[in-house]
């Protein structure tokens, strides 16, 4: 199974990627920026996802909400994303819409500003506080995707803080900061085009041409601040946080070679092996045999640049402690640093991860997401094509040598949440280790 | 504004290219089971969905969550192999292999790359046909739905969701009840309780197997007789909900979270069942009141107020009616406000008709978006699944865009008047009391009553 892929480039430096599919009437448009989080400014934290909410408010020649108002009554599905290095917007319409579609990517990739106001400015960034309440502050466990970047890179990391971003920080946000973000970071040079599904290559390469051709290049973007880290933390640090919640869970994190590496596809399986459906180690280990958890698994964040991340994220069943679980969890850990994993164990993983990837690929707008990925990483959309052989190639061997490497006592960080509240059926503020600070 | 930089004429859409929902063809086997086998060959993969009449709806009265609990079980030990076994077989196959229930159904279903369909069926046919059963995994799931619950006490928007039902429902409705049980009900779940149901209701003669993607039609019913063909039993009895409400008045129900910085807001009452006539235009009613982006609740709370980071409201549809409801979440000190807005709206869409521009904003898009949910086979399986389920006519996906268009504006108002009643709302709210009660108090919405995250009545 291969993706068809011809990619080009416009004179003003937007990298397109085009995948024809015919078998349904549909198409799908795939834009990524190449600014995250990481390019935000001290001060501004959250400002990346701010803005991501800004576009979706008119341009040019687009009024405010008809952005979604369009693209639905084309019947199309649309959303964006940010995350800490790069900013995705994208669309499915019926394959007789990829004009409008097209169209409405480049208004506001060219002339944004004129659209917006203050009144606007002051509207997105209180819904963004509310999408910050019911993601983070009201959700049982909802820090741990800002507490655990915290603890896992350095301070001034670009990967440190919160990508939703603080309250103070949101509210400092200004007309002038969009203005200029705007003009660092969305020019056609720092981002990537990917359309896949139904359409004609030469009519969608001349309405790119049409649309987004006459689009100035951009001035450059300053250079983030150096990322490389070493690859282990040096040593295993703690925090644990007293919080609004029934269960101990436990963040187990460890530094993992960056996506891309030949040794990133290890990590992957290896996460797998741990913690990808019922037949993996912490399911039969942790759930179904100790009885230690209610719910188990493990993931790699996938981050392309300074170093990934591998988590272990276990919740306990109740009556079990923080400590326990802990313990039980980092018994798995050793378990695998000590004895390696077997052929068997590699080939389950494999398998998951190949089915995984054929069902999205199914999908146009996962497949366009796909293209832009590698495109916007690697600057080779057909990196799509390789993913499964990679995986194949991975051995138990490799595995095992990555576990025995990277799973140390010198490369983990432990991120616990125990239940604050006396309606819980566990101790309260259990104290695992030596904690670097807790909240509340 | 810079000149130039862009282009300034919208451009049109052109002619659209004909779509088919995919081709699908039905078999009978002898002991009664259903096939319906859709061929997709976009990739070499294949879904598959067996739907049998073994739902929560089925639940007997003194044993709510029996239904979940046996499908679940399914996958935790067969007379052959134990649990483990189970799962590392199938997924060294990379199976990705779930078994459910959910108010109308059990479903146990699979998705798997072709090489791998028959010998991941001939697993999945002995996880049907031999489960064990084994009192071990029966007590660890039950303490695993007890933990879930546990949880639910500070997840504010699965608490409200339970909460909502709770207040809707009659007490003597099934789904008044949580879907999995509650925490009384899967205490007392045995072995004896999950042989029973199973026993009773999973049975060829009612059940389909639908398999979608990359095998042909001869080749599917081949499969299912081969691996399938000797299961027997007769019918199971046919499954009676009621669907009566809880009160036919404006109540608002205030569930305590103390310092909450949100209220999660539910505003609705006892809905529609699947098979209504009204089925579509109740679809575009919903989707200008808050189905879409751009309907009118989302655009007023958050467009328009900055109350919520979304509000949508849903016909949840089951056999019997079962709710439909506004959700959202909002900044604790606009609880009131908020709701007073929702209220508004949907009183606004019973008065008068929508403008046709509104109207075909629903309607072009449910029926552009069509094929866009039917991409891959697990989509295409799970709508094969609703069609039984709900026994639809054969042609339903093929007429699904020409019944969305012909709904009219006319329609839309006699739907909205007729199936939203704005003098049965109930408004549950779980969030901070002591910030957000006299608000809702002096909302005039209904008599006020306050519970503790159990759902207890304070006062």
């Amino acid at each position: 199974m291969r993706v068809p892929i011809v990619s080009f480039r416009l004179a003003n430096g937007l990298s397109v990627t085009l995948s024809e599919d015919h078998t349904a009437p549909i198409v799908a448009v795939n834009l990524w920026y190449h600014v995250g989080s990481a390019n935000e400014r001290p001060g501004r934290t959250g400002f990346a996802h701010l803005f991501e909410h800004m576009l979706f408010q008119g341009s040019a020649h687009v009024g405010a909400n008809e952005h979604f108002e369009i693209v639905q009554r084309a019947g199309g599905m649309l959303n964006g994303s940010t995350w800490l290095d790069r900013t995705n917007y994208f669309e499915t319409v019926p394959s007789n819409q990829l004009a409008i579609a097209l169209w409405l990517e480049a208004d506001r990739m060219g002339q944004l500003l004129p659209a917006m106001t203050q009144q606007k400015l002051d509207t997105q960034r209180d819904v963004v506080k509310n999408e910050r309440r019911w993601s983070v502050d009201n959700q049982p466990y909802g820090t741990w995707w800002e507490r655990l970047p915290a603890l896992a890179f350095p301070p001034d990391h670009p990967f440190h803080h919160s990508l939703i971003g603080s309250m103070e920080d949101l509210t400092d946000a200004s007309l002038e900061d969009i203005a200029q973000f705007f003009a660092t970071y969305y020019t056609p040079d720092n981002a990537v085009l990917s359309i896949a599904g139904d359409f004609d290559p030469a009519e969608a390469r001349a309405l790119v041409e049409q649309f987004f051709g006459p689009i100035p290049r951009g001035a450059g973007k300053p250079p983030l601040p150096p990322m490389d880290l070493p690859a282990h933390f040096g040593s295993w640090k703690r925090l644990v946080v007293p919080d609004a919640v029934m269960l101990p869970r436990l963040f187990l994190g460890f530094r993992a070679p960056v996506f891309g590496d030949d040794a990133h596809f290890a990590a992957t399986v290896l996460a797998a092996i741990l913690g990808t459906g019922k037949g993996s180690r912490f399911q039969r280990a942790l759930v179904r045999d100790r009885e230690i958890a209610s719910e188990a698994s493990a993931f790699t964040f996938d981050l392309a640049k300074a170093s990934d991340l591998l988590i272990a994220d276990v919740t306990a069943r109740p009556g079990i402690t923080a400590e326990v679980l802990e313990a039980e969890v980092v018994r798995e850990i050793d378990r695998v640093r000590a004895d390696g994993v077997t052929d068997d164990e590699v080939q389950r993983a494999v398998a998951l991860l190949e089915t995984a990837l054929v069902s999205s690929l199914q999908s146009a707008g996962d497949r366009a997401d796909k293209l832009s990925m590698f495109a916007t990483y690697f600057s080779d959309p057909g990196l799509v094509n390789e993913q499964t052989e990679r995986y194949q190639r991975v051995t138990a061997t490799q595995v095992s040598a990555l576990a025995r490497e990277m799973l140390g006592e010198d490369n983990r960080v432990s991120l616990v949440y125990v239940p604050a509240d006396s309606l819980a059926d566990t101790p309260a503020h259990v104290e695992v280790g030596e904690p670097v600070g807790a909240s509340r | 504004m810079t000149a130039g930089t862009t282009v300034s004429t919208r451009p049109q859409a052109g002619p659209p290219r004909d779509y088919r929902f995919p081709y699908f063809e039905r078999a009978t086997l002898d002991n009664g089971l259903g096939v319906i086998v859709a061929p997709v060959h976009k990739l070499p993969i294949v879904s598959i969905a067996l739907v049998i009449d073994a739902g929560a709806s089925a639940d007997p009265v003194d044993a709510y969550g029996a239904a979940q609990l046996t499908a679940g079980l399914l996958l935790e030990g067969t007379r052959k192999r134990n649990g483990d076994a189970v799962s590392e077989q199938f997924e060294r196959w990379g199976a990705a292999v779930g078994a459910s229930a959910d108010w109308d159904a059990a479903v146990l279903s699979m998705t798997v790359l072709a090489p791998h369909l028959d010998d991941s069926m001939a697993l999945f046919a002995e996880v049907l046909l031999e489960p064990a059963f084994p009192e071990r995994e029966l007590s660890r799931l039950k303490s695993e739905r007890l933990a879930d619950l546990l949880q639910l006490r500070t997840e504010p928007r699965g608490l409200a969701d339970e909460m909502f039902t709770r207040f809707v429902y009659d007490p003597s409705s099934r789904y008044a009840h949580p879907e999995s049980g509650d925490v009384a009900s899967v205490k007392a779940l045995d072995r004896a309780t999950v042989e029973r149901f199973y026993q009773t209701r999973y049975r060829p003669n009612g059940s389909t197997l639908i398999i979608a993607g990359d095998i042909n039609v001869a080749d599917g019913v081949t499969l299912a007789q081969r691996l399938l063909g000797e299961w027997t039993g007769a019918a199971a009895p046919a499954t009676v909900v009621s669907d009566a409400p809880a009160r036919t008045t404006r109540a608002v129900h205030i569930v305590r979270k103390e310092e909450a910085p949100q209220s999660e807001i539910r505003v609705g009452h006892v809905g529609l069942p699947r098979s209504h006539p009204d089925y579509f235009p109740a679809l575009i009613v919903n989707a200008l009141l808050g189905g879409l982006f751009s309907s009118r609740i989302n655009l007023n709370l958050r467009e328009v107020h900055a109350y919520t980071y979304g509000a949508h409201s849903s016909f949840d549809w089951r056999k019997a009616a079962g709710p439909f409801v506004v959700s959202t979440a909002v900044k604790s000190d606009v609880t009131a406000d908020a709701a007073k807005e929702i209220l508004l709206e949907i009183s606004r869409i019973r008065a008068d008709a929508v403008s046709e521009d509104e109207l075909t904003l629903a309607t072009s898009y449910l029926d552009g978006v069509f094929p866009i949910r039917y991409e891959t086979t697990d989509s295409i399986a799970r709508a094969l699944a609703a069609l039984t389920i709900y026994g639809l006519p054969n042609d339903y996906f093929d007429s699904y865009r020409a019944n969305i268009r012909r709904v009219s504006a006319m329609d839309v108002l006699h739907a909205a008047d007729k199936h939203l009643h704005p003098d049965r709302l109930q408004l549950v709210v779980v969030g901070d009391s002591s910030v957000i009660a006299a608000p809702l108090a002096a909302l005039d919405a209904g008599p006020v009553s306050v519970y503790d995250a159990e759902g207890r009545p304070e006062r």
